[in-house]
């Protein structure tokens, strides 16, 4: 289907169900039970998922396919941002095109600073990438404040002209960024006995650009091109005696990158219209580069395991706090309980980074292709106990 | 005229002077061996061929068009195809990947943004893949991961990858090194077999003297960064000059 084989469509079938009943699927516990804290479906968090589920996608091109480990993703994602809310001050509060722009501005971004860039491998072209990064947030922090606004972040006002929409709506307030007409704020909530289930038009438009992002990703791994990126990744030698020019490969592969994180960037401002600086940072493009090695670089659904994994965790486990683990320990004697919550104490809440490095620490030890890899072998596990069965009874058949 | 020319080629590194004055004409449809004792400058003059070095003086000419300051990619686009001394193919994908990207390369050139079609749809790539593969006896591994191939079964695969190019000219760089004599045996056999079966000419560097005495119908003498003799291998046998830069005047 849609030019793929039949491996491919699944997986492409199986993420277009978990990320169209994601409301349902992150919602299992019911809202007043003591497990809702776990529960993920709201509409602020989806949006997140998918979102970072897409900036990975475009990470996984550049750094699964070829094997160049850029450090300075975030900028792209911060430029993307930043053109879709400019594209909100001055044309209209419509998405489509303040996400087209992002796309196109993070794109020429991204080619400016691989050609400089990708003049080296390795270690040296991680650098180069982590300085530009680095550069671009300082220039959006300070240096370009007439574009940025600078630490405040840039933000929409009443005076805005937005040429084909209105400055302000008729009871004097902003007006919020829409699809054509269809608000991405509106939420529609369906409550079944104890559950609430929030869809979101936001969340859903995010969805489905993550699908047809998905989508072509699983057609570039497929195609020739994705097949000669691979091969530079290989070997490089090889390539250039083989009259192939790997430049040109390795340019087109991180501006494809460069676009998609500029999307995700646009994305996250049509969802909630401003942009700081600090989505820059490096720390942001370390967080691109961590979900992708715990998904499983090179693989196609690994960066979007990833994304949700770590996004799950920063949200989830940094809203615990001791008040809760006391709340669950309770059963214990009180001696046990405040040992038990001053052992857990450091984990959660503000301490969640320590968690996840842990986690990923593990991960990498353990599972160098990451949670795919895990799925794999509890896969090949469950296959292998299950053929040892059959050939147990296939050697009991006889007997009897 | 020969199809590569290299006139009065001299490359040097600091105050070593690798390469002096080469002269050398490989004529068409033939073997050439070059061969000569450690540190002749073999290597030295391989890399100037194909873009790797670019010599101090001199030129270089094949099929009548200088390759002096084109980028490899470039050279081996013109129809210079090169094994390396231990097999450069793509470890990390399949047989039939490794035979693949060869016939890309030959099919669309030097970059293609070929982003839209899946390499299974691409049947007149897959056709000639598979007959290379059928050719090199490698059919039934073609799922295997490359790097998990035998030295001799690598050095089949780079020269089968090489031939799918349909390359004018086919250097070798020492295409037995470090092999067991059962390899080496293999690969002279399927050299000739080349040889005998295509319009192509090749280049041969070589260590060892079995290989280019079944092989090579010419052969030049290095020693020293120069050119010692260049004859006809029946010639170069017995010649005393050979004898002496390789085994030394005490013997």
């Amino acid at each position: 289907m849609f030019g793929l084989d039949n491996k491919d469509t699944r997986m492409l079938l199986v993420v277009a169900v978990l990320t169209l009943c994601a409301p349902f699927i992150l919602n299992p516990f019911p809202t007043d039970s003591a497990m809702a804290q776990f529960n993920a479906g709201y509409p602020d968090l989806m949006q997140r998922f998918v979102i970072f589920g897409i900036f990975a996608i475009g990470f996984n091109i550049l750094f699964g396919l070829t094997g160049y480990l850029s450090f300075g993703h975030a900028a792209f994602l911060g430029v993307g941002s930043y053109s879709a809310v400019w594209m909100f001050k001055l044309l209209s509060m419509n998405v489509v095109p303040a996400i087209m722009l992002s796309v196109v501005i993070s794109g020429l971004f991204a080619l400016l600073i691989g050609f400089v860039s990708l003049r080296r491998s390795g270690i040296y072209f991680s650098i180069l990438t982590l300085a530009f990064a680095q550069m671009s947030f300082n220039l959006a922090y300070s240096v370009l404040t007439p574009i940025t606004n600078g630490e405040t972040g840039l933000q929409l006002t009443l005076e805005d002209p937005r040429v084909l929409g209105v400055s302000a709506t008729a009871d004097g307030s902003i007006p919020v960024t829409n699809l054509f007409g269809m608000e991405m704020r509106s939420t529609f909530e369906m409550v079944v006995g104890p559950w609430a289930f929030q869809f979101n038009a936001g969340y859903y438009l995010c969805a489905l650009i993550l699908l047809a992002a998905f989508y072509l990703s699983i057609r570039i791994f497929r195609s020739p091109f994705g097949m000669m990126l691979r091969a530079v990744k290989s070997n490089q030698q090889r390539m250039n005696y083989t009259g192939l020019n790997t430049k040109p490969y390795t340019l087109a592969a991180f501006v494809i990158s460069g676009m998609y994180a500029g999307l995700a960037g646009g994305l996250m401002a049509s969802m909630d219209p401003l942009a700081g600086a600090e989505r820059m940072q490096w720390t942001a493009s370390g967080e691109v580069v961590l979900m992708t090695i715990l998904g499983g670089a090179g693989t196609l659904i690994g960066p979007v395991l990833g994304a949700g994994f770590i996004k799950y965790f920063e949200n989830i486990f940094s809203k615990i706090n001791d008040n809760v683990l006391h709340g669950w320990f309770s059963f214990m004697p009180d001696g046990l309980e405040d040992f038990v919550v001053f052992i857990i104490h450091p984990f959660i809440g503000k301490g969640w980074h320590l968690t996840l490095g842990i986690l990923f620490m593990l991960v990498v030890v353990f599972l160098p292709g990451g949670l795919v890899e895990g799925g794999q072998r509890i896969a090949k596990w469950v296959k292998g106990r299950k053929n040892k069965d059959d050939s147990a009874s296939a050697t009991k058949t006889p007997a009897e | 005229m020969g199809i590569l020319e290299v006139k009065n080629v001299g490359k040097r590194f600091g105050g070593l002077q690798a390469l002096g004055d080469v002269n050398l004409s490989v004529k068409e449809n033939t073997v050439h061996a070059i061969i000569g004792p450690n540190g002749a400058g073999k290597s030295t003059l391989l890399n100037c061929l194909v873009g790797k070095l670019i010599p101090d003086t001199g030129s270089v000419m094949f099929d009548g068009q200088s390759v002096l300051g084109r980028k490899p990619y470039e050279i081996n686009q013109m129809g210079i195809s090169r094994v390396f001394q231990t097999p450069e193919i793509f470890g990390d994908l399949t047989v039939m990947e490794n035979m693949l990207i060869p016939c890309f390369a030959k099919r669309d050139g030097a970059f293609s943004l070929n982003a839209i079609t899946s390499v299974p749809s691409e049947t007149d790539v897959i056709e000639k893949a598979e007959a290379m593969l059928v050719e090199m006896n490698m059919a039934d591994k073609r799922h295997m991961h490359s790097a998990s191939l035998s030295r001799g079964d690598k050095r089949r695969l780079e020269i089968g990858m090489c031939l799918s190019q349909e390359p004018r000219l086919l250097l070798l760089d020492e295409p037995t090194a470090g092999m067991a004599r059962a390899d080496t045996n293999n690969t002279i056999d399927l050299l000739k077999e080349i040889k005998d079966q295509r319009d192509i000419t090749i280049a041969i560097i070589e260590h060892d003297m079995h290989v280019v005495f079944s092989l090579a119908d010419r052969i030049t003498v290095l020693a020293q960064g120069t050119p010692l003799v260049e004859d006809d291998p029946q010639n170069i046998r017995g010649n005393p000059k050979v004898r002496e830069a390789y085994l030394g005047e005490s013997a």
